[in-house]
């Protein structure tokens, strides 16, 4: 404890020492174990595992062909270490690679499923039925790899959309997953995403028809649940041509002291004139105050803006997670495409997070925006790393970029790391980066309106935070906001 | 073959010339310096020439620069210059000392030293390890950081090179213009100057550094330069870059800043086939200002590579970066601005603004500004803006009757304005102005 102690000098006056002191002993809010017998496998990485994941999930042979191909790629593969953060080695061999509530529900309703799940979902402060019912939100929840909760279905069928599990898209609409599976994201595209490729066990499926403007957020509620279980999440959403969707993905997970590698995969997919939209919030767990445990948190989120005049738009609240890594990308091919970039990465503690995006404009009059807000505390360290490329047939490109950083004492640090490479001239690409902490002048002058350190420093985050938070749906703003707050809770407010 | 494996067998090679190279260096292998340069060559032999995929040269390839074998100086005849070529290429209309040298080595037929203040030394470096061995022992390689090939490559064969002494409290009246005259008609030359500056407490200068180029094979200048700044002292170091465009340039300036002192210093890379320029300072005490000028022009097929590392180690100082580029035909640009703000360093102010203008569909920019932070009550920004020449101002112009050609001079000459208006020397200004325009083959404004 003594170490994560923040002098009292570095914050003006002592009172705000104190209130420092006091959050910083806030443990981690929600975490604890559901006991769910887990029908797991055997622990470690080979042809095996892959063909009994194939087996368990009842896919067609094609669907094993394509997971083994990954595997082989991945054999060829080093991991990576150029990230800007230090971690223990990940012994892949020691992680199971499956496993699922033993008694599958099938279910019509949320009422048939478990009691025990339901209530770990009222635990989360998100009861399904209650999000249903109030605010229109379908939920597919994926609870431990496999989902057990699909609602809303039949009125999202009605309108032709599919939002269902990627296994039960690979059963039924092989055609759709046979296309575009692995088209953005492939299988030997890096380290990580091989490894997802060959062993993801579950995530989520879109598909929105053509023309059809989808009526409802749609929302999947992951969580890591079983000891040593690696989620290996796999998102594919697919827009037609003229469709919109927006998607909404959030988690939180059990306190746990092993490491807990999470390597997703999100493929997005817009055709001509499609949209989509999808807002992450991250609260996985970040390791105890001293920066033991948590989630490593290696995702790879892609987007590819195929049509014309599509677009694709990355919000990202990252709170959670010891290791975040990971850049939500846009690649824009279709003329007039754009892509947008929204992100909050809060790091406290000993977290790391090294994120950010790539936009790669390929067709004429593409657009990009990337707003980016770092927040660090305590002893953690937070990277921006972006990447944006305009292509030498990319007429009229324009980038906008802008990545701000917030300091919360004098433990950690703050890192921007852009790359910029024009190949057109036509292209305007403008970056620009600050950083700096919560100002003094700005905190006595809410104390002097009768505003309380705590809210105060709140006030100003918020503030710093703004313009990402108005990206978000209505719905998951309110709760982003309550996670910065809790986030950054032991370290200044 | 891979490029690793190639560049190996290049560095071999010029890692073989060692045994020849000692044997020609008579009394200069007796020196401290010769215990440095083995020492030199053992790290020579362990590093790589880098490749595009180390991070720090991701953007350059260095391939086209290790097809030839360059010779050393000394194995070639001495290549002539007549006076003539030195004043065209000098900065005029200002009273200046001159010191020369020709593919690394002193030329005192060509340098005209006036007198000095009481204790200040401009010589060649060969001569101050002679006359100021204690003083040459004390500061070189104090500050370099040998973590590529080609910094090891100078350490190894380079012989002689500019030495700059000012001791306490004294100031050159006269700025300093030093000429690095590369090439050969002979063959195709490796010039290798290894210069050290010494700047005592309270003491100021402006040097104007010139690398320029001779004969008709191309060459290969690497350059290394250290720069030891005293408490409060004031240096203005103005590097102009304009070999010949079949050559090749690469560069690196350590400084060391103490308290107080204010350090200028000005790249103006118009010249080489492939350049580099590496800058580093180290801002070791309080109250150091740190600014950083450039102008990297390119044409035809020209590769111009700047990297920047600015860092603050200590608190209450300030850093400014401002580059700007302007890239024509199928050139390339390359820059890679670096500030480190280290835990200690409290109070720190630290600014990098990179902006280019590209002139043609075939002119390309990579640039990467880098901001590491670790202290928390600091201001530091960067920005970076790449794009043509502004439509809206250019419509403004034209439409005041100014004809095309002439309309983007104007442009071109604000948007350089930043830099060349910040030279300190203002005959200078001028002057860089009419080679910039005089590089690019445009109407002068």
């Amino acid at each position: 404890m003594s170490d994560t102690k923040i002098r009292v000098e570095d914050f003006g006056s002592e009172e705000q020492a104190k209130t420092i002191e006091y959050l910083t002993k806030s443990e981690y809010k929600w975490g604890w174990t559901t006991d769910i017998e887990a029908d797991t496998a055997p622990k470690g990485l080979n042809e095996d595992a892959i063909k009994f994941i194939s087996a368990k999930k009842e896919e067609p042979e094609w669907m094993l062909e394509w997971r083994l191909k990954a595997y082989r790629n991945f054999l060829n593969m080093k991991e990576p270490h150029w990230l800007n953060a230090k971690y223990p080695p990940v012994d892949l061999q020691n992680i199971s690679y499956y496993s699922a509530p033993k008694k599958k529900p099938t279910l019509n309703s949320l009422d048939e499923a478990d009691p025990e799940l339901i209530e770990t979902f009222e635990k989360l402060g998100i009861p399904l039925d209650e999000q249903k019912r109030l605010a229109g939100v379908a939920v597919d929840a994926v609870f431990d790899s496999v989902s057990v909760a699909t609602t809303f279905r039949e009125s999202l069928a009605e309108q032709g959309i599919i939002f269902c599990s990627i296994s039960e898209a690979i059963r039924e609409h092989s055609d759709l997953i046979k296309k575009y599976l692995g088209s953005v994201v492939p299988q030997g595209d890096n380290y990580f995403a091989a490894l997802n490729s060959a062993v993801f066990t579950d995530g989520s499926f879109v598909y929105i028809p053509k023309g059809v403007r989808c009526p409802m957020e749609l929302s999947t509620y992951f969580r890591i649940n079983a000891q040593e279980t690696g989620q290996f999440e796999r998102t594919l959403i697919i827009a037609d041509e003229g469709s919109y969707v927006s998607y909404l993905e959030g988690c939180t997970a059990p306190m746990r002291d092993e490491n807990q590698l999470h390597a997703a995969v999100v493929e997005l997919i817009a055709l001509d004139d499609a949209e989509i939209k999808y807002s992450t919030v991250q609260n996985w767990y970040p390791g105890s105050k001293d920066g033991k445990g948590g989630i490593y948190n290696f995702v790879t989120k892609r987007g590819a803006c195929r049509g014309k005049n599509s677009k694709i738009s990355w919000t990202q609240v990252e709170t959670g997670s010891a290791i975040t890594w990971k850049y939500p990308s846009c690649i824009l091919q279709g003329d007039n495409s754009v892509g947008e970039f929204y992100s909050i990465a809060v790091t406290n503690n000993h977290q790391q997070a090294d994120t950010g995006t790539k936009m790669i404009h390929l067709g004429k009059n593409t657009k990009s925006t990337i707003i980016s807000k770092g927040i660090s505390a305590g002893k953690s360290q937070n990277t921006y790393r972006g990447l944006v490329r305009i292509g030498k047939n990319a007429e009229n490109a324009r980038n906008f970029s802008q990545c701000d950083s917030m300091l919360m004492g004098d433990k950690c640090g703050a890192h921007t790391f852009p790359y910029i490479e024009v190949d057109n001239q036509t292209a305007q690409v403008e970056h620009e980066a600050t950083t700096s902490k919560v100002g003094e002048d700005q905190i006595f002058y809410l104390n002097q309106r009768g505003i309380d350190e705590e809210d105060a420093i709140n006030l100003i985050v918020n503030g710093f935070c703004k313009e990402v938070f108005n990206e978000l749906p209505m719905e998951f703003a309110v709760e982003a906001q309550k996670l910065l707050a809790i986030s950054l809770e032991g370290s200044v407010g | 073959m891979s490029d690793t494996n190639k560049f190996d067998q290049i560095k071999d090679w010029y890692v073989s010339n060692f045994t020849r190279f000692e044997s020609k260096l008579n009394g200069q292998s007796e020196t401290f310096l010769h215990d440095i340069r083995k020492e030199s060559l053992t790290k020579f032999k362990e590093l790589h020439f880098p490749t595009i995929k180390d991070e720090e040269w991701k953007y350059t390839n260095v391939a086209p620069l290790l097809k030839d074998n360059f010779q050393l100086p000394q194995y070639l005849g001495k290549t002539v210059i007549d006076e003539k070529f030195i004043y065209n290429n000098s900065f005029t209309d200002f009273d200046y000392d001159r010191i020369v040298f020709v593919n690394g080595k002193y030329s005192p037929e060509h340098s005209i030293i006036g007198e000095l203040p009481k204790g200040a030394v401009i010589s060649s470096l060969e001569s101050a390890i002679k006359n100021y061995p204690e003083l040459v022992r004390e500061y070189i390689g104090k500050h370099t950081k040998v973590d590529n090939a080609f910094v090891a490559m100078n350490l190894t064969y380079s012989t002689d090179g500019l030495f700059v002494y000012l001791p306490k409290g004294q100031m050159l009246e006269r700025p300093l213009q030093v000429f690095f005259v590369s090439g050969s008609d002979e063959d195709k030359v490796l010039s290798i100057p290894r210069s050290l500056i010494i700047a005592e407490e309270g003491s100021a200068a402006k040097l104007i550094v010139n690398y320029v180029g001779t004969g008709s094979n191309s060459y290969f200048t690497n350059t290394l330069t250290e720069i030891h700044t005293g408490a409060n002292s004031n240096i203005d170091y103005i590097k102009l870059q304009d070999e010949k465009k079949n050559s090749f340039h690469i560069d690196h300036t350590f400084v060391y800043q103490d308290k107080g002192n204010i350090f200028n210093h000005y790249s103006f890379a118009f010249g080489a086939a492939l350049s580099r320029t590496d800058v580093s300072s180290v801002l070791d005490n309080e109250n150091i200002e740190c600014h950083y000028y450039g102008i990297y022009l390119g044409t035809d097929k020209q590769h111009i590579d700047h990297h920047t590392f600015v860092d603050h180690a200590k608190p209450n100082c300030m850093s400014n970066e401002v580059y700007k580029g302007i890239l024509d035909d199928q050139s390339r640009g390359v820059f890679n601005g670096q500030i480190m703000v280290r835990p200690d360093a409290q109070k720190t102010n630290a600014y990098q603004s990179n902006k280019t203008i590209l002139l043609s569909d075939k002119a390309n920019i990579d640039t990467k500004p880098q901001l590491e932070i670790f202290a928390n009550d600091v201001k530091c920004s960067h920005g970076a803006t790449i794009g043509k020449l502004d439509q809206e101002a250019y419509f403004y112009i034209r439409s005041r009757g100014v004809e095309d050609k002439i309309a983007q001079s104007m442009l071109i000459h604000a948007f350089a304005a930043d830099v060349i208006e910040a030279v300190n020397i203002e005959p200078m200004r001028d002057q860089l102005n009419h080679k910039l325009f005089e590089k690019l083959n445009r109407v002068e404004i």
